[in-house]
């Protein structure tokens, strides 16, 4: 696949680009990324956790923190790839200054899914702190593993919208993504509670998508319950990234490249 | 490679059936300022994508420094002063610099002493630290043919590159562009206007409608299309009237809007008949390009395509 043939340092001029902008405001940016979570494992965790007590075995907390740090990186990663991305790309015209250098399309792609996922490292990292400090991680031995894979899972979610971008004639647009895809998976895919409470069919649905498999990484990651199927759970994240990547990068090129 | 930047050899877009750049030909040699004029709908921001492989060829065949547009490393030798202002409003001056020069892999520690030239040569020394959002639309302008240059390019090109600026910035910024000229590159720009083409180009070639309908350097296109005098005239009541008042004279006229363009080898007779008629206001001047562009391209308003 010719999207493939990267050259890391383009890549890492691209990424280097945005994380320059975000250090300007950096203090802002961190205070959404505690503060949010913050919030739901205070007001979930401490609030619905004195009523559920234990979730399959753990304190609810724990098993809250852990999907809410998972649906944090795949919204920051979707907020970054969605709204930052569209304004590079079609407000501040800076994806085509980039396009007059030997930086190519999908390289563009490639740093923007590197730089959301970045982000998605940087506010998982706060909720991780802040879940460590609430009571909400109980293996410190595994937990520090969780952060690379929160990088992964950024890149999952970072692809699919960076395809939406790419395809998105406004910002109104994203709504539909929002509430068709993004809304459902924080809502059925074992963030607040296990899937297998649903019918089948929607377990089903469920299975596919790649929340679902992100959560099944993680809480095992942070908590006492044991970890199933590794592989295929890092395996359908990586493929949502790969495909997303390929997908965004073949619909910029279709939109920027006429 | 024969020598030439830029080769196009029937060189076609179309879009939906609809042929936008008709299969032209021509070739760029180095070293000159290579000017593609035309009104608005011409095919000019086209084929200046095509020639900086941001839209790709329908049919043709197209070279720049003797190798297809696909082959990314050109682009290392090209430099691009776009129309649209896509600086990035969130850095200073020194750091939009400092990361466009990233994109060509040139590092921070090297591209420094750079910086510090190419905001001499844009005057933009003592803004270096300022905010992009701050400056005026000249100095963005300038800042943009700076950062065009970071990676020391062969070739510049530049869409419409004194559009919207006042007449002091304009002078400045065709000076810099006439010393980077001097200094050996070569520019390619688009314009819409015949004074900036006349004062910097030595070959001109003229689109419409997707076809080149001339092409030459500014004085042999005024002397081959259009008579050498000018006067241009208001206040005539009809084209009767001006029929009558050119009456047993060498005169070609044009009318545009409320006023007659008289063309002829030499116009005092009827520069003597217009100041008898103290109704009349004229003004009596040397053949431009601006005329030979209206006689190729025609008079009637052009809707932005």
């Amino acid at each position: 696949m010719r999207y493939f043939q990267l050259t890391p340092s383009h890549v890492l001029a691209v990424w280097r680009r945005n994380f320059l902008v975000w250090k300007q405001l950096a203090g802002a940016s961190m205070l959404g990324n505690f503060g949010d979570p913050f919030l739901y494992l205070l007001g979930l965790g401490y609030g619905l956790g004195l009523y559920i007590g234990d979730m399959n075995g753990i304190p609810y907390m724990a098993y809250l923190a852990s999907g809410i740090l998972c649906s944090s990186a795949m919204n920051t990663a979707t907020f970054e790839s969605l709204y930052s991305a569209f304004t590079r790309m079609n407000q501040q015209g800076t994806w085509e200054s980039m396009l007059a250098t030997p930086v190519r399309i999908h390289e563009i792609i490639a740093g923007e899914q590197m730089w959301a996922a970045t982000k998605s490292l940087i506010s998982g990292t706060a909720i991780f702190m802040v879940a460590g400090l609430l009571g909400g991680i109980q293996q410190w031995e595994t937990a520090l593993l969780a952060l690379p894979v929160i990088f992964l899972i950024g890149l999952a979610f970072a692809g699919p919208a960076l395809a939406v971008c790419a395809i998105s004639p406004s910002y109104d647009f994203f709504l539909y993504y929002f509430t068709l895809a993004v809304t459902p998976m924080f809502l059925f895919c074992g963030v607040f509670y296990p899937i297998d409470t649903l019918p089948t069919f929607v377990q089903l649905i469920a299975q596919i998508l790649p929340l679902t498999h992100a959560v099944a990484l993680i809480r095992p990651l942070l908590t006492e319950m044991p970890l199933t199927l590794p592989w295929l759970h890092l395996g359908v994240l990586a493929f949502y990234a790969l495909a997303g990547f390929t997908l965004a990068a073949h619909l910029a090129a279709r939109r920027l490249l006429r | 490679m024969s020598g030439s930047i830029v080769t196009a050899k029937n060189l076609r877009k179309t879009y939906s059936n609809h042929d936008v750049v008709c299969g032209i030909d021509f070739d760029i040699r180095p070293g000159i300022c290579f000017g593609i004029l035309g009104p608005n709908g011409a095919g000019k921001t086209t084929l200046m994508r095509m020639l900086l492989g941001l839209s790709p060829v329908s049919a043709g065949k197209y070279t720049l420094f003797g190798r297809p547009v696909s082959d990314a490393s050109i682009h290392s030798r090209v430099g691009v002063v776009p129309q649209q202002d896509n600086l990035d409003p969130d850095f200073s001056v020194r750091l939009n610099l400092k990361v466009y020069a990233g994109y060509f892999g040139i590092s921070s520690k090297d591209a420094e002493p750079r910086i510090e030239e190419l905001l001499e040569f844009a005057a933009l020394s003592s803004r270096g630290d300022e905010q992009v959002s701050n400056l005026s639309g000249g100095m963005r302008r300038r800042l943009m043919i700076a950062r065009a240059l970071i990676n020391d390019p062969d070739l510049i090109v530049l869409d419409e590159p004194s559009t919207g600026l006042d007449p002091q910035a304009r002078h400045l910024i065709w000076q810099r562009l006439r010393s980077l000229k001097e200094s050996g590159k070569t520019l390619i720009l688009t314009t819409h206007y015949m004074e900036e083409a006349a004062e910097l180009c030595d070959e001109l070639m003229v689109l419409d409608r997707g076809t080149i309908v001339t092409r030459g350097d500014p004085r042999t296109l005024i002397s081959e299309h259009v008579e050498p005098e000018v006067v241009a005239i208001r206040g005539l009541s009809n084209e009767l009237d001006a029929i009558e008042l050119c009456e047993g004279l060498d005169i070609r006229r044009e009318h545009i809007g409320d006023t007659w363009f008289c063309y002829g080898i030499d116009a005092r007779p009827l520069v003597a008949r217009c100041s008898e008629r103290s109704e009349l206001t004229f003004i009596h001047r040397p053949a431009s390009l601006e005329d030979v562009f209206l006689k190729l391209t025609g008079r009637d308003m052009r809707d932005e395509a």
